[in-house]
C-alpha cells in the first residue's frame, strides 16, 4: 500500500506545485482587485495553445518559451484590465464578474474556432525521463515544474515584499482611496496586478506543456481547482495559495488513487464546498467573527 | 398605480410576434430554433428571480436544470413512474436543490463572488455525480423510450413541442410576475438594494434569499424537465454543463436583470445573433458562443441596465448611471 | 417600554460602548446626545440587534432583544433608522416606503397605499414617483424615516435625521417627528442640533467614551459642566463660566 501511496504523494506535490502557480496569479488578482476573474483558466489555456503553437511553428522548447510567453501574456493582462474589465464593467464589483464571464466565453470559443477541439500534446524528448526521488519515479518535467513553480512562487514574493511596486499593490489592497490619496496610480496598480496575475498562468502553461495536452476545455477544469486553492488558502494570501495548491495535488492524487480518476476530481470540489461553507476566510485564516 | 410603460408594452407586442412566428414561418428549423429559444428563456427566467430580483448571482444554474432532468428521467426509466408524476417530482427536485444549495450558501454569508463560486462548484459536483454513477447513465446519458403521445408526455411534432415549451415558459413567466408583484417580490427588491436596511425594516433576508432559490429552482427543474421530454436524453455535460449555467444568466443580463420581460428578449436576441452568426460562418462550432461573449461585453458597456434599460428610458429620462447609485449607498 | 442595562461592546481593544444603561418610557421622546464618536450609533446598533453586546441586557416590553435577528426585533415594534441613509436607490420613493409597509400589509395595493399615506406624513407626497437616488440630503433623510414609520413601529430609534440640513429643513422635520409621538410611537433619537433636542425631548441621556455620564432635561444637561467637559475638553466649563462672569462685568 505504501508503495503506492508515496509515489501518489510525490506526483501529487508536482501537480499540486503547477495548481499554485496557477492560484498565485488569481489570488493577487482577487487580493486587490477583490473580483474573481472567471477568465483565468481561459488564459492559461490560451497560454497553452501560444507555447504550443511556438513550438509546431518555431520548434521552441516550451522552456525557451517560457520568458516570451510570460512577457506577452504579462502585456496582455495589462492591457485587458486597463481597457476591457474596467472599461466595460463601469467599475462596479457584479459587473467585473460579468465582463472576465464574458472574456472567458469569448477566449475558450475563439480557440474552439481556431484549433477545434482536438487534443494536442508537445514532443520533447525529455517527455519520458525519469528521475528517482526516494521510493518513486517521477517524470523529469514534473519535477522541472516543481522546481520552477516554488522559484517563481519565491520571486513573487520578493516583488511583494521588497519592490515599490509590492508595497503599492498591498497599499491598494488594503485602502483604494487611501492609496490613492497617496498619489498612488490604482488603475495602473490593478492593470499591473492582472499582469502578474496573467503572467502566472503562462508560466504555469510552459511548465505543464510538456507533460500535458491542450484542448479549449482545458482552462475549465485548472480554474475551478484554482479556486478551490484560493479559498482554501484563503482569498488574497499568496502563502496560503503555495500550500493550498501543493495539499490539493496531493488530495487529488490520492483520491485518484483510492476513488478513480473521474472521482478524484470530487475530493476537490468537497473540500471547496466545505471550505466555502465552513471557512469562507481559508483553512489558515484565523476563525471570522 | 403604475402600470406599464411604453418600453414593456413595446417589449411585450414583440415577444407576442415573436411567439407566434414559427406558426406563420413553419420551417422545422425555424422551429427547432424557436423550441430551444424559448426552453431556454424558462431557464432565464428561473435565474431572474435568484439574480435579477434578488440580487444574488448564481454562476451554476444548471445544478438546478439538471437536477430537474435527472431526477424525471431517473424516476421514469428506474422506477417506471407516470412522466407527469415524474415531471411533477423533477419540478420538485429541482425546487429541493435550489432550497439546498441556498441554505448552505446563505446560511454561511456567502454574497457575491463567493455564491458565484459556490454555485458553480454545485453544478460541477452534480456533473462529476452523474457521469460517474451507473444509475444516472454514467457518461452514456438516460435514454426515455420513444412513445409519442401526450400520454407519456412526449410530443409528436416540433410544433406540438413548441406549443409546450410556449406554454411552459408562459407559466413561468406567470409565476415570476406573480412573485414580483408580491410581498415576497418586494422583499427580495428590497435584499437585492441593502440587505442590511431590508433587515432593520423587519425582512428576514436569509429566508427570503432561500425562498428566491427554491422558486428559481423549481422553474429551472420545469425547464429541464421539459429538455428531457423534448430530446427523451440526457447527460452530465447536457444537463450540468457550464454552458447551462451561463446560458442562464446571459439571458437576463441582456435583456435586463430584475424585470419580468427583460430574460426572455435577452434570451432570444442573443439566439437570434447566434443562429446569424452561425449561418454566417457555416456552422463552425464555437463562433457563434464567441459573438455572445461579445454581446454580453457590449451589453455591460453600453446599456448597464440591459435592453429593458433601453425600453425604460422611452419612459424616464435616462436614470444616473447605476454605477453612481452604488458608489453612494457606500 | 425600553430598558438596556450595563450594555457593553468591544471593537478589539477599542471599547465602543461601556457598561451602559438607559431607559425609554413609552409615549417620550428621549434623546442619546454625545460628542463625535462616543458610541451612540453603536448604542442604537446594539439595541437594533446589528451587532451582540459583550455584556449587559437589553429588553423591549418584557423580552430580551440582545443577540436576536434585526428582522425579528423589527417585528417586535422596535425599528432603527440609519446615520448614513441606505436607501433602496433602484426604486422609487414609494416603492422604498412600501418595502417597509410590506411588514404588516401582505397585499401589494394596500402597501402601496400605505406607503402614499406614510409619505404624506413626512411631506414626501409629491415626490413618491421619483427615483430614491434622485433625492436631495434632506429627502433621504426623510425617506429613511418613512421607511422605518411604515413597519409601523411601537418604538422608533432616529439616529440623526437632522445632519445635514438647513435649518429650514430642521424646522420643518421637527413637527413631523413630535406629530408621529403624538400618533402614539415612541422616539429614541440620536441628534447633535441641540436646538432640536431642546424643542422635542423631555429626557436625553449624554453618552461619552461609551460611557453614559448625564441624564436629566436637556435644559439642565446643557448646564451640566461633566456634559461641557465631554464637547469641549477638560477645563471648558470653568472657562466658559469665567467669560460668561466676565462679559457679565463689562456690560
Ligand atoms: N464596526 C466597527 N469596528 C470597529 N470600530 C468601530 C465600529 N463601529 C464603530 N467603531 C468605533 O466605535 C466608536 C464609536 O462609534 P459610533 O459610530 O458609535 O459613534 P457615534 O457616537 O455614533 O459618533 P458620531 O456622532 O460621529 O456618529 C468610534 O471610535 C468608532 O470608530
Ligand atoms: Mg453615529
Amino acid at each position: 500500500m505504501l508503495g503506492l501511496v508515496v509515489p501518489a504523494i510525490l506526483s501529487g506535490l508536482t501537480t499540486g506545485a503547477v495548481y499554485a502557480l496557477v492560484a498565485l496569479g488569481l489570488t493577487l488578482i482577487y487580493g486587490v482587485l477583490h473580483i474573481i476573474n472567471f477568465a483565468h483558466g481561459s488564459l492559461l489555456m490560451a497560454a497553452l495553445y501560444v507555447a504550443l503553437v511556438l513550438n509546431m511553428r518555431l520548434g521552441l522548447d516550451p522552456y525557451v518559451a517560457l520568458p516570451i510567453v510570460v512577457a506577452v501574456f504579462f502585456c496582455a493582462g495589462y492591457l485587458l484590465q486597463r481597457f476591457v474589465v474596467d472599461t466595460f464593467s463601469h467599475g462596479r464589483d457584479a459587473n467585473i464578474l460579468l465582463v472576465t464571464l464574458a472574456l472567458s466565453i469569448i477566449i475558450d470559443n475563439g480557440a474552439l474556432y481556431l484549433f477545434t477541439s482536438n487534443t494536442r500534446t508537445v514532443d520533447v524528448p525529455y517527455a519520458f525521463d525519469m528521475i528517482e526521488v526516494g521510493p518513486a519515479f517521477i517524470p523529469l518535467p514534473k519535477v522541472v515544474a516543481f522546481v520552477a513553480a516554488l522559484v517563481i512562487a519565491g520571486l513573487l514574493w520578493l516583488v511583494m515584499r521588497h519592490t515599490r511596486l509590492g508595497a503599492a499593490i498591498r497599499a491598494v489592497a488594503i485602502e483604494k482611496r487611501g492609496a490613492e490619496l497617496m498619489g498612488i496610480d490604482v488603475k495602473h496598480t490593478y492593470a499591473m496586478c492582472f499582469g502578474i496575475g496573467t503572467a502566472c498562468v503562462a508560466a504555469a502553461a510552459c511548465l505543464l506543456l510538456p507533460t500535458f495536452y491542450v484542448t479549449p476545455q482545458v482552462g475549465y477544469a485548472f480554474v475551478l481547482v484554482a479556486f478551490t486553492t484560493v479559498v482554501l488558502g484563503g482569498m488574497g494570501s499568496l502563502g496560503g495559495a503555495l500550500v493550498a495548491g501543493l495539499l490539493l495535488g496531493v488530495v487529488e492524487a490520492l483520491c485518484g488513487l483510492f476513488l478513480g480518476e473521474t472521482l478524484g476530481q470530487i475530493g476537490i470540489f468537497a473540500a471547496f464546498i466545505l471550505t466555502l461553507l465552513f471557512r469562507p476566510a481559508g483553512l489558515f485564516a484565523p476563525k471570522v467573527a | 398605480m403604475k402600470r406599464f410603460g411604453p418600453g414593456e408594452s413595446v417589449a411585450a407586442i414583440l415577444l407576442a410576434l415573436a411567439a407566434l412566428s414559427p406558426f406563420v414561418l413553419p420551417s422545422q428549423a425555424w422551429i427547432g430554433f424557436a423550441v430551444n429559444a424559448v426552453l431556454i428563456s424558462v431557464l432565464a427566467i428561473a435565474w431572474n428571480v435568484t439574480g435579477g430580483f434578488c440580487g444574488q448571482m448564481s454562476f451554476g444554474h444548471a445544478a438546478l436544470y439538471g437536477t430537474g432532468a435527472y431526477a424525471a428521467a431517473m424516476l421514469q426509466i428506474r422506477l417506471g413512474l407516470n412522466p407527469y408524476l415524474a415531471a411533477a417530482s423533477g419540478v420538485a427536485a429541482g425546487a429541493a436543490m435550489g432550497g439546498l444549495i441556498g441554505a448552505l450558501a446563505f446560511r454561511y454569508g456567502l454574497r457575491g463572488s463567493y455564491f458565484a463560486l459556490v454555485t458553480l462548484a454545485f453544478a460541477e459536483v452534480l456533473r462529476i455525480l452523474a457521469s460517474s454513477f451507473e444509475i444516472t447513465g454514467a457518461g452514456s446519458g438516460l435514454t426515455l423510450p420513444f412513445k409519442p403521445g401526450l400520454a407519456d408526455l412526449q410530443f409528436p411534432d416540433r410544433y406540438a413541442a413548441y406549443l409546450f415549451v410556449l406554454a411552459l415558459c408562459i407559466a413561468a413567466l406567470a409565476v415570476s410576475a406573480a412573485v414580483k408583484g408580491s410581498r415576497l417580490g418586494s422583499n427580495m427588491i428590497a435584499v437585492r438594494e441593502n440587505e442590511e436596511a431590508a433587515g432593520a425594516i423587519g425582512i428576514d433576508a436569509f429566508r427570503v434569499k432561500v425562498i428566491a432559490m427554491t422558486i428559481s429552482g423549481a422553474i429551472a427543474g420545469a425547464a429541464g424537465v421539459a429538455y428531457l421530454q423534448i430530446q427523451l436524453f440526457v447527460d452530465a455535460p447536457i444537463a450540468y454543463g457550464s454552458l447551462i449555467s451561463v446560458e442562464a444568466l446571459l439571458g437576463p443580463i441582456i435583456g435586463g436583470a430584475g424585470t419580468l420581460l427583460g430574460p426572455i428578449i435577452g434570451t432570444i436576441v442573443l439566439h437570434i445573433v447566434g443562429e446569424v452568426v452561425k449561418n454566417g460562418v457555416g456552422g463552425a462550432p464555437g463562433l457563434n458562443l464567441v459573438f455572445y461573449g461579445i454581446v454580453l461585453l457590449l451589453i455591460l458597456r453600453f446599456l448597464p441596465n440591459g435592453l429593458m434599460g433601453l425600453a425604460g428610458r422611452l419612459r424616464r429620462p435616462a436614470p444616473a448611471a447605476a454605477a453612481a447609485r452604488t458608489a453612494e449607498a457606500r | 417600554m425600553l430598558t438596556a442595562s450595563g450594555v457593553t461592546k468591544r471593537f478589539g481593544g477599542l471599547v465602543a460602548v461601556n457598561d451602559a444603561s438607559l431607559h425609554v418610557k413609552e409615549g417620550s421622546i428621549v434623546a442619546l446626545i454625545g460628542p463625535n464618536g462616543a458610541g451612540k450609533t453603536t448604542m442604537f446598533a446594539l439595541v437594533a440587534g446589528f451587532l451582540k453586546p459583550n455584556a449587559g441586557t437589553v429588553t423591549f416590553r418584557g423580552t430580551r432583544l440582545d443577540g436576536m435577528a434585526p428582522h425579528r426585533i423589527c417585528r417586535l415594534g422596535l425599528t432603527r433608522t440609519f446615520q448614513i441613509v441606505q436607501p433602496f436607490a433602484g426604486l422609487s420613493v414609494r416603492e422604498n416606503i412600501a418595502c417597509g409597509a410590506h411588514l404588516h400589509h401582505a397585499g401589494r395595493k394596500d402597501a402601496l397605499a400605505r406607503a402614499a399615506e406614510i409619505a404624506a406624513q413626512v411631506g414626501m407626497e409629491r415626490m413618491l414617483d421619483q427615483p430614491a437616488q434622485d433625492l436631495t440630503v434632506a429627502g433621504r433623510k426623510r425617506l429613511e424615516l418613512a421607511r422605518a414609520l411604515a413597519t409601523e413601529p411601537k418604538l422608533l430609534l432616529l439616529d440623526e435625521v437632522m445632519a445635514g440640513l438647513i435649518p429650514s429643513e430642521v424646522a420643518q422635520i421637527i413637527p413631523t417627528i413630535r406629530r408621529i409621538r403624538d400618533s402614539g410611537v415612541t422616539i429614541l433619537l440620536i441628534e447633535h442640533v441641540m436646538q432640536a433636542v431642546m424643542s422635542l425631548s423631555e429626557e436625553a441621556y449624554v453618552l461619552n467614551q461609551g460611557r453614559i455620564i448625564a441624564h436629566g432635561t436637556p435644559q439642565a444637561l446643557v448646564r451640566d459642566p461633566t456634559v461641557i467637559e465631554a464637547y469641549l475638553g477638560h477645563g471648558a466649563a470653568e472657562r466658559l463660566h469665567a467669560s460668561e462672569a466676565g462679559a457679565a462685568l463689562h456690560a
